[in-house]
């Protein structure tokens, strides 16, 4: 079916964003408003599942995936997202369910028994892509009153956003973020393992593994002149942000990165202040940096 | 009903221009990928040569639908064949329209000599589709 | 007055019997109307088989004939022979297509056997409506056009030009050579790329037979076999031919100094310019893009400096048209970009390059004469060769490009000779499958490279211990040891694949050739007619084909040209009769197939107010009769009673 350009978006938060992310949420509803992009929450919206929903039992994570689509559907919105796994459940669903007909018939029985059905026109989006390509840069520098003054920030993408089914950057070197900081006076550093994973959940089942890996990317960060990251996927941030001490009890090492949701950025170079923007909230103390950079009330 | 449906076998008349479509649907053979033998092929030189005429007797003489298959835009072996396909296709459409059949069950689609494993997957969407929309029963309609 | 078919089943061997019920189609055959005999037969195409049909010709009187097997597009040809011998005209013959299209198709015998019967039932009914029709014999013209003058290209023309016929060979590049004259070495004999390609390029320059159009494209081509016209353009070299003697001196005085495409952008050339110096033929070009006289007006020191007069900036570009009979492609291949492949840092990380980049270090009258060097002038201690960069890569090409692996091979020994590193090579498997091949192979690893069986991930300059500092390290899973490691070296060369020509789109549609799923160009038959195309007279060699080493494209441009040759020699070619025939009674004038047509072989006759057909102009498309209101157009052997007869009959 053909797919037909929206007026605004069905905002899908995910659950992550309702606890230790919520500054996420709020900074991401308040730009969006600022940049014009419609974005009504998704009406009853269910878990997607996360990441290890889909491993253990495929078939029921696609129903909560396609029942958050059927429900865009209905108010005929595409999806808005903001964490990469999210987006990524969502359009496996919707990926699959186009391309086979089976899996389309046993999903589209499911949904009917809770009088629902999806015919697969709506597009999960993540903000950062429909900040950068659909608002792009003339209508997002033209909100700019606060350069980032040179703030030099490590983007970091994460694993998911872009792998294994983000079209809309390079897989192993995307420069989406990248260039979305410099629109905002931030100089965004050379940070090679910007698209390494995190460790995501291992931090859970596998400690050590990832905090090898967080440290590996703050040590990079860092050793590439970075003064904070920027992240654009609640999991990497907290993976991040609340392990940097475990990670300096591990190595003796003595990371103080402070950690920015993208969309945070944003709002402090549209001229927000700190409160709104949740940067009161946050683990490493951002403090010093942006009193540094930006005079920040 | 529902029962009758999933029974129903559609009768598809595929027209396939030597070329390219009918070499793609033999590779689809040789490559011995398995797909619903519902499509019954008549080779033609060019699909240019099918006459919308041809689509419409073969409606009435039973086929639940019909898929004309020629090369891809741009790599018809007589240069501009298939354009003139793409343009009988639209003014067929508008026809069937007005016999009220519904839009699935005439397809024009582009396969190239080299596509066997798409040729597959053409016919099998086309007949799972026309299996969903069930028989066409043209005479039925007549009267109706 | 009734007809006598005679229907004939093939089980070729189990392909149809094993899931058609031959006997029961048989059977069904039988009980059609106007079904004389009915047969099944093991091998239809066998001599028994074909003896069977014509047999039944001469003693039951057979007026038609059907036979159930493979595809026409397999063995039309051979049952239409058959039937011709037993004296009965060859277009009086169907063929019911019950294996590509039904028994390969299908794991349910039921349903396989109903669709061979209502296959061999819409035969039955359109044979019934098909008429006698005779063969179109037309002379060969025994020129022959050869598009592309690398290796594959040269033994084509040689070959073709040797047997004393005459070779137009076209050249887009200002001299033949390919991509092999860019070459150091060749594997497995490690001979001199240049030493055995230059005698060949030179006798092709000499050959009395072949004219060599460099600097050239084909920009159109029409016609049908043995009679074709091609459009040549003659790009302006701005230096005249006949007068250059090749000296040189115009490139030495030149002020100008560009990246050379040639070098791969590692040296330098002139505005005015040899690709190389042992080009053939050896006649420079002038760059317009860089030349300070096209882009400013001034300099000419080439002008000066030339002791025979030969610059000519007002040279325009010429076209001609060529009449040939047959055209052989020999096109050849780009290679992969391995900018696509961010991970492996090639345009990011310093001392990362191509193998072709490689090769031009490597050869002694490139950039670095010869010495393997890093950016900063020194030799590598250590070096990684990954395979497979582009190939074997569902992000990028899912072939194999077939010739890396050996080539990888090649540039090892080379690093071993030239710089005493330490080697290692990361591929998926090892494909050394030609004469010599293992051989090579055995050697190289006795020079103790070190072969990693991993494809590499990424190579970064991210390090992780302090040996990797400053270092290109490349990360792999060993999957012989089990595990990954990473692997500190100084230089990285990426083995990138083959793909088809940027524009081979556009060349494809000249010629009205069709191309494989990977881009290549399609031949007859992978197996039987690897250098045939669809079209008649058309032949395709080397790597425009697909991947293929310089022993595999000199085979193919040898058996293009025997192709060729065998055609020509046949001194005349028959053409498919099934062409446009307009009935004058039933023709009301209205003019709405003149313009249909792609070869403008219709025209109308003003005295008797109706359209005629060109026969030797319709290539029998059948557009024209789709559109005709009167229904006044018939096409020969695809008549609108024939189709008919076949849609009625499957809809029953």
């Amino acid at each position: 079916m053909k797919l037909q350009p929206r007026a605004g978006f069905s905002y899908y938060p995910g659950c992550s964003l309702e606890g230790m992310n919520r500054a996420y949420d709020k900074s991401a509803r308040l730009v969006s408003k600022e940049l014009g992009i419609d974005l009504a929450e998704l009406d009853d919206w269910n878990c997607c599942g996360a990441s290890a929903y889909m491993s253990i039992r495929e078939l029921r994570a696609h129903l909560l995936s396609a029942r958050n689509l059927a429900l865009a559907e209905r108010e005929k919105k595409d999806l808005a997202v903001v964490c990469p796994a999210c987006f990524t459940n969502l359009t496996k669903t919707n990926q699959y369910m186009g391309e086979d007909p089976k899996l389309r018939r046993i999903v589209g029985s499911a949904l009917k028994a809770a009088n629902l059905q999806y015919l697969g026109t709506v597009r999960v989006r993540h903000l950062l892509d429909v900040i950068v390509n659909d608002i792009g840069q003339s209508d997002v520098k033209a909100k700019v009153t606060r350069p980032l003054s040179g703030l030099k920030v490590a983007p970091y993408y994460g694993c998911q956003f872009t792998r294994p089914l983000g079209e809309y950057d390079d897989k192993e070197f995307p420069m989406m973020l990248d260039t979305l900081l410099t629109w905002l006076g931030a100089e965004p550093v050379s940070f090679p393992l910007k698209a390494k994973c995190c460790g995501g959940i291992l931090m859970t089942t596998n400690q050590s593994v990832a905090l090898t890996l967080v440290r590996s990317l703050l040590d990079c960060a860092t050793q590439n002149g970075a003064e904070c990251i920027a992240t654009i996927c609640p999991l990497c941030h907290m993976s991040l942000e609340a392990y940097q001490g475990d990670v300096n009890k591990e190595f003796s090492t003595n990371f103080k990165v402070p950690m920015f949701y993208f969309t945070q950025l944003i709002g402090l170079a549209f001229g927000f202040g700190r409160k709104e923007l949740g940067i009161d909230q946050e683990l490493v103390s951002s403090k010093t940096v942006l009193e540094k950079r930006l005079v920040v009330t | 009903m529902a029962e009758l449906k999933s029974n129903f076998e559609p009768k598809i008349v595929g027209f396939l221009c030597k070329w390219c479509a009918y070499t793609g649907a033999d590779l689809a053979g040789t490559s011995r990928i398995k797909y619903p033998p519902n499509v019954n092929p008549i080779r033609v030189m060019c699909s240019g040569r099918v006459d919308p005429v041809l689509v419409l007797k073969a409606l009435a003489a039973g086929a639940d639908g019909v898929l004309i298959a020629g090369c891809h835009p741009g790599d018809c072996h007589y240069t501009s064949g298939n354009v003139k396909t793409i343009r009988r296709f639209k003014l067929l459409q508008k026809m069937l329209d007005q016999f009220r059949i519904e839009k699935g069950r005439v397809r024009l689609e582009w396969v190239s000599a080299s596509e066997g494993e798409r040729y597959a997957r053409v016919v099998e969407t086309m007949t799972e589709d026309i299996r969903t929309l069930g028989p066409l029963n043209w005479n039925l309609r007549k009267e109706a | 007055m009734a007809e006598k078919i005679g229907v004939y089943v093939c089980h070729c061997g189990t392909n149809i019997a094993q899931t058609v019920d031959c006997k029961s189609v048989v059977d069904y055959a039988s009980g059609l109307p106007n079904v004389a005999v009915a047969r099944e037969y093991q091998y239809m195409c066998s001599d028994p088989g074909q003896e069977l049909i014509k047999n039944d010709i001469r003693e039951v009187g057979l007026t038609r004939v059907v036979v159930a097997s493979c595809s026409p597009l397999m063995h039309e040809p051979t049952f239409r022979r058959a039937v011709e011998e037993a004296g009965l005209n060859q277009f009086l013959f169907q063929m019911a297509n019950i294996r590509e299209q039904c028994s390969w198709i299908s794991e349910n015998r039921e349903m396989a056997t109903e669709r061979a019967k209502a296959i061999v039932g819409a035969a039955v009914k359109r044979v019934i409506f098909q008429e006698p029709l005779e063969v179109k014999k037309v002379p060969v013209n025994p020129d022959v056009l050869v598009v592309g003058g690398g290796i594959t290209g040269i033994e084509a023309a040689l070959q073709i030009a040797d047997s004393g016929k005459k070779v137009y060979l076209v050249e887009r590049e200002p001299t033949i050579g390919g991509y092999m004259a860019r070459f150091d070495k060749t594997f497995p004999t490690l001979d001199c790329a240049a030493c055995i390609l230059t005698p060949k390029m030179v006798s092709v320059g000499q050959h009395p037979n072949i004219e060599l159009l460099s600097y050239s494209d084909v920009t159109g081509f029409s016609g049908y076999v043995g009679n074709f016209t091609a459009q040549i353009r003659k790009r302006s070299k701005y230096v005249e031919e006949e007068k250059c003697n090749g000296c040189g001196l115009c490139t030495e005085k030149c002020p100008v100094s560009v990246p050379s495409e040639f070098e791969c952008g590692l040296g330098k050339r002139k505005a005015i310019y040899r690709p190389f110096p042992q080009a053939v033929p050896n006649i420079p070009v002038i760059d317009r893009d860089h030349c300070l006289y096209f882009t400013k007006g001034v300099c000419k020191v080439c002008v000066k400096f030339c002791p025979r007069g030969a610059i000519d900036f007002d040279q325009k570009e010429t076209y001609l048209d060529l009449q040939v009979g047959t055209a052989i492609l020999a096109t050849g291949f780009d290679l992969f970009d391995a900018s696509k492949v961010k991970q492996y840092g090639y345009g990011r990380l310093p001392n990362v390059i191509t193998s072709l980049e490689f090769e031009r270090m490597s050869h002694a009258s490139g950039p670095t004469a010869g010495k393997i060097l890093l950016k900063n002038g020194q030799m590598p201690t250590s070096v990684a060769i990954l395979h497979c960069i582009g190939s074997r890569d569902q992000n990028n090409n899912e072939y194999c490009s077939r010739v890396c692996c050996m080539y990888s091979m090649k540039i090892a020994h080379l690093v071993h000779e030239k710089t005493g590193a330490r080697v290692y090579e990361f591929y998926i498997d090892l494909r050394a499958f030609g004469k010599g091949y293992e051989e090579f192979y055995k050697r190289v690893l006795q020079e103790e490279t070190i072969f990693i069986r991993g494809k590499a991930a990424e190579v970064t300059d991210v390090p992780q211990t302090p040996a990797e500092k400053g270092k290109l390290v490349v990360v792999a899973e060993d999957t012989l040891l089990g595990i990954v490691r990473r692997i500190p070296v100084d230089m990285v060369v990426l083995s990138v694949g083959f793909e088809p020509r940027k524009d081979v789109a556009d060349v494809a549609r000249i010629f009205s050739i069709t191309r494989s799923q990977d881009g290549f160009f399609l031949e007859k038959h992978p197996k039987l007619a690897p250098v045939s195309t669809a079209s008649d007279g058309i032949f395709v060699a080397g790597a425009c084909q697909g991947p293929k080493d310089i022993p595999d494209s000199v085979a193919q441009g040898a058996a293009a040209a025997a192709n060729a040759l065998s055609l020509i020699d046949r001194k005349e070619v028959t053409l498919e009769p099934t062409v446009a025939v307009i009935d004058e009674e039933s023709c009301s004038g209205c003019k709405i197939c003149l313009g249909l047509c792609p070869y403008n072989a219709i025209t109308f006759d003003e005295t008797k107010k109706v359209s005629v057909v060109n026969d030797a102009l319709c290539k029998g498309c059948g557009v024209c009769v789709a559109a005709c209101p009167s229904g006044a157009i018939e096409q020969r052997n695809f008549t609108d009673d024939q189709l008919l007869a076949e849609v009625e009959a499957v809809c029953a």
